[in-house]
């Protein structure tokens, strides 16, 4: 991006904030790309001949009588097939050594999908976690986050879920994530030998935060490359859009705006739904499907950012310590994925939603025994029952770390049914019942 | 002549345009980007400048970019081919795009201009007639679709002549009025209307006197809503506000349906539009997309058209009620419409309300659920407006801005409750809490007397008390453990048990139980009801658990089966055997 012959370039700034600049310029456009002082810029507001700047790396050390000039357009990435198996940073270029990218320069954050060209979602991804795939199915063209506490292993798990997913594409997109996080990815993707059909783009902790921004939007753009122009099936991880919200709320900070719930900006939904709606199943067979992880404070959903996130994306995949496997499971209760009637019972066994239902409710009836046990009550027959069923249904199906198809997991299901209750504890359709009850 | 001006300041969605001539408040202007016009609404005016919401990208926009003002409000085009059709908030029919990608400054026709329709004179020469009297109708779908006055038209005209019955596209001059003054105007098939506007050509607005049927028992039984009735549904997500408004929109007694997808996902449009060209509305046979209009702002496109959108799906809904029909409107979620007034009132740095909402949203909720109604039209005829719309409060928590201001405007309250759909009770629509205003209507529960059965609303309040009672049973029950309560405890909760997972509950992904008329609705609840009303042999409070729940589970299954067939007669035979046995 270096400078145009006979730019016109300013030299006088009238303001300075943390993450903005101010200064009085023509002919300026909104969004447009500007570069303060070597740093990277864009327009966020113009006032009369007034400009406000967003520095994305910072403001610290740019003078008042620093260089500004405009770019006149606004932040672009270069896409080609040779995205394959690199890495870049959050404006697009290479972390990793290797050379700049030729290709077609394409304006980020571009227009939307018209929903009428769309297509109904209705592949299934399997991923080989129970939790996931036999209570909360996912779909390709879905967008949907993990809730989880910082001290859970959610990168793990998307980077397993990832590798497993029968993709042609997976798009990195990692926000302030932490050094050890990017080479644990870095480490993962290579070692399963899939590096060739993964771009990654990322910013880490040492980063400054607003820079940021622009990650999700060049992951997306990449993505839509790969979907439309090349029609894949494109996977996009999003990890820890937490970390995004915080630099949304750090620039309407400095740009004086009112605050809404928990000083994040009015315009979070907006701002995040622009993200995830990315997602989609084109008519051709492309399609974008989005994982992202939303870190919780001590499990709190309702907080702004999960509490938008889960407004916005189709379901949400809740990570917990069990206690009584001591496990990390997908929660079947906080989870949800609500895509997967597209594909249960359809593109799975006709037994699919009934079995699920049927293990919730039961492991539901568990946590009332366990209140019980807890409020220091005898506990009845069906109550010791159901402990024991939860216990195993925890251990061979909500764990994390199991690993087996569809079916193994209905049979699985099936088979712990029957070993503590009888078919009409479970409420399942008795047609459903008869046909797939186990023998003793 | 029209206004013009130009952009002298721009952040984000929100421009000022220095004026060189009069503007109105609620004004449309075209801003011109390189060549391409975007469409503006002008929302505050200080002397020569203007504020203008952008309804779309404002990307690559720059001071001293010229507007060109309208003249007139955002007004919607209204005329056969509305129905089956999918627009953007500003009425832009989505199926003739071309691309992929919503194009910026693409505007497209909302009618198909070439169509014939078989049009039918109602109106004579000579007749008197005045805005939105009825002069001809056209066949659209089943529906009788009337080619009214214009209502725009003020004063009383004279029919000077009327066309023939025969093959017209929509601006075909169908009749020619002659005003008080003597001047002919020609009247076509279509006409424009300001969506900010409520339509009002009609004579009264009475009160709601029956009820809308949905086929969902939680809705219809226990909470009704009144055919030209408001309601809302809050909930967290992940409750099921959306398949409950799906279900509402497949099943409910309606002859026109128009779902305003307001700030929501487009997957959930998509869902629409691909499955109710194959669903049959269940009232009439026919497939479901031919009642139905959808207006989608979905939540990545420009904010300042989701405010448009629920405006532009109200005034088609009115402008069906104007027909004589009955027509109900769906919009998910009113929220993210509040929302983007929220992120205009902050862009102007008003000083903000409760949650840096307006100060003025409630006044804004009140004003538009005002609009639905039911209405007596000049010739006698009665139309209906019903509206439900969604509310996602922030955090789930009801005490926020947008639900207390909906509140106080929409008189059934269905709330979604997180509880009950982690435990999978779906629809997870709280029964205690909710309400419905309409029970309170003696003309409704004379209805209900009438075509349901006698002393109905009795009945369904006998059934509330007694999941009421099952809820401080089992508080009781939870306080002092399993042996440390009566037997009686543990009956009554498990008949409250047995009305939640018989009757509340519904499975909206199974084809039978999804629907419920309202005459399987009575049967099943003085079914259910006559058990309660028994008593039966149990020695302690496994036996009751166990009792119950075999009982459950059988009228589970007749809720599965088809209405009174074989089936159903042979669990309800099954269920007798048991209840014989036991009873005492």
């Amino acid at each position: 991006m270096a400078n145009k012959a006979y730019q016109r370039i300013y030299t006088q700034l009238d303001a300075i904030t943390k993450a903005t600049v101010t200064l009085k310029a023509k002919g300026v456009s909104n969004d447009e790309l500007a570069v303060v002082h070597g740093k990277l810029a864009q327009v966020v507001k113009t006032k009369g001949d007034s400009v406000t700047l967003q520095i994305f790396s910072g403001t610290e050390g740019i003078l008042t009588n620093a260089e500004v000039t405009f770019l006149g357009s606004a932040p672009t990435v270069k896409v080609s097939d040779q995205l394959s198996g690199r890495f870049f940073d959050a404006y697009g270029h290479p972390l990793d050594g290797g050379p700049e990218i030729e290709g077609e320069e394409r304006v980020i954050g571009g227009p939307s999908v018209n929903p009428y060209k769309r297509r109904m979602p209705s592949e299934l991804i399997p991923t080989g976690i129970a939790g996931i795939d036999l209570n909360n199915t996912l779909v390709s063209g879905q967008k949907i986050p993990f809730f989880a506490d910082p001290d859970q292993p959610y990168n793990q798990v998307m980077a397993d879920v990832a590798l497993r997913a029968d993709v042609d594409r997976i798009i990195l997109g990692g926000m302030g994530l932490s050094n050890d996080d990017y080479l644990f990815f870095k480490h993962a993707f290579e070692s399963a030998g899939a590096l060739d059909k993964i771009v990654s783009f990322v910013n880490t902790t040492e980063n400054p935060p607003v820079e940021r921004l622009l990650i999700p939007d060049m992951a997306l753009t990449a993505a839509e490359y790969f979907a439309v122009d090349k029609n894949e099936k494109v996977l996009v991880l999003l990890t820890d859009m937490t970390s995004y919200a915080d630099a949304l709320s750090i620039v309407s900070n400095r740009m004086d705006q009112i605050p809404s719930k928990d000083s994040m900006p009015g315009s979070l939904y907006s701002d995040l739904a622009k993200i995830y709606e990315k997602a989609v199943q084109l008519p051709t067979d492309g399609s974008i499907t989005i994982i992202a992880v939303t870190t919780l404070n001590d499990g709190d959903i309702t907080h702004a950012i999960p509490d938008n996130t889960g407004y916005i994306t189709e379901g949400q995949l809740f990570l917990r310590n069990d206690s009584d496997s001591g496990k990390v499971i997908i929660d079947p209760f906080r989870s949800l994925s609500r895509l997967k009637q597209r594909v249960q019972g359809k593109k799975t066994r006709e037994d699919h939603s009934q079995v699920m239902n049927a293990g919730v409710r039961l492991y539901a009836d568990a946590q009332n025994a366990k209140t019980k046990l807890e409020n220091g009550f005898d506990l009845s027959d069906y109550d010791l029952r159901c402990l024991d069923y939860a216990k195993e249904y925890a251990t061979k199906l909500l764990a994390i770390d199991v690993n087996i198809s569809v079916t193994e997991m209905l049979d699985t299901a099936w088979e712990i049914f029957a070993k503590y209750f009888t078919k009409a504890e479970t409420g399942i359709k008795a047609a459903i019942a008869d046909k797939y009850w186990p023998e003793k | 002549m029209k206004s013009t001006g130009k952009v002298i300041g721009i952040v984000s969605n929100l421009v000022t345009v220095e004026t060189t001539g009069p503007v109105a408040e609620n004004e449309l202007c075209y801003i011109n980007l390189a060549g391409t016009d975007l469409m503006a609404e002008v929302i505050k005016v200080n002397g020569n400048k203007a504020s203008v919401q952008v309804f779309e990208s404002t990307r690559g926009l720059k001071n001293g970019d010229t507007v060109e003002f309208e003249g007139k409000m955002l007004e919607a085009t209204l005329g056969p081919g509305l129905l089956s059709s999918v627009y953007d908030g500003l009425e832009n029919n989505l199926a003739t795009m071309e691309g992929v990608f919503l194009k910026r400054g693409e505007y497209t026709d909302p009618l198909d201009h070439e169509k014939l329709w078989e049009f039918t004179p109602i109106a004579k020469a000579g007749d008197k007639v005045v805005a939105g009297d009825w002069l001809g109708e056209v066949k659209e779908g089943w529906l009788p679709h009337k080619i009214m006055v214009p209502f725009a038209f003020k004063g009383e005209f004279t029919v000077k002549s009327v066309i023939e019955a025969g093959s017209y596209n929509i601006d075909k001059v169908i009749a020619v009025l002659t005003s008080e003054d003597g001047e002919d105007v020609d009247v076509t098939m279509t006409q424009k209307w300001p969506v900010k506007v409520a339509i009002k050509a009609y004579k009264e607005k009475p009160r709601p006197s029956k009820i809308m049927e949905t086929g969902v028992r939680v809705i219809d039984s226990f909470n009704p809503i009144a055919e030209g009735g408001t309601g809302f549904i809050p909930g967290p997500f992940g409750c099921g506000k959306t398949v409950l408004q799906h279900a509402i929109a497949q099943q409910g007694e309606a002859d026109v349906i128009v779902m305003a997808a307001c700030g929501e996902r487009a997957n959930e449009v998509v869902e629409i539009f691909t499955e109710f060209p194959e669903l049959i509305d269940p009232h009439t046979g026919r497939y479901l997309m031919e009642r139905t209009t959808i207006i989608c702002n979905t939540s990545n496109m420009p904010v300042a058209a989701r405010e448009a959108s629920v405006y532009t799906a109200m005034t088609i809904c009115e402008y069906y009620r104007a027909m004589g029909l009955r027509s109900l409107l769906l919009a998910d979620s009113t929220s993210r419409w509040a929302q983007a007034l929220r992120e205009m009132s902050n862009r102007m740095e008003e000083l903000p309300g409760a949650d840096a909402f307006p100060v003025d949203l409630s006044a804004i909720i009140s004003n538009f659920y005002s609009r639905a109604g039911q209405v007596v039209l000049n010739n006698g005829q009665k139309g209906s407006v019903t509206f439900i719309g969604t509310v996602s409060p922030a955090g789930g928590n009801l005490k926020e801005p947008v639900t207390e201001g909906t509140k106080k405007a929409a008189r059934c309250f269905y709330a979604l409750e997180q509880n009950r759909a982690d435990q999978k009770r779906y629809p997870a629509v709280n029964p205690i809490d909710s309400y419905s205003k309409y029970l309170e209507y003696p003309e409704i529960v004379e209805y209900l007397d009438k075509t349901v059965e006698e002393g109905w609303v009795a009945n369904v309040n006998r059934a509330k008390n007694l999941v009421r009672k099952g809820k401080e049973a089992q508080e009781q029950i939870n306080i002092l453990g399993d042996d440390g309560v009566p037997i009686s405890y543990h009956e009554n909760f498990w008949k409250s048990e047995l009305i939640d997972f018989c009757f509340l509950q519904q499975d909206a992904f199974d084809k039978i139980d999804a629907t419920t008329p309202i005459e399987r609705q009575k049967y099943m609840l003085d079914l259910i009801l006559g058990i309660c009303d028994r008593s039966f042999n149990y020695e302690d409070f496994e036996e009751c658990r166990g009792f119950f729940k075999n009982v459950i589970n059988i009228i589970r299954q007749m809720n599965y089966s088809e209405f009174k067939s074989e089936q159903f007669d042979k669990y309800l035979n099954e269920l007798n055997k048991t209840l014989d046995e036991n009873g005492k």
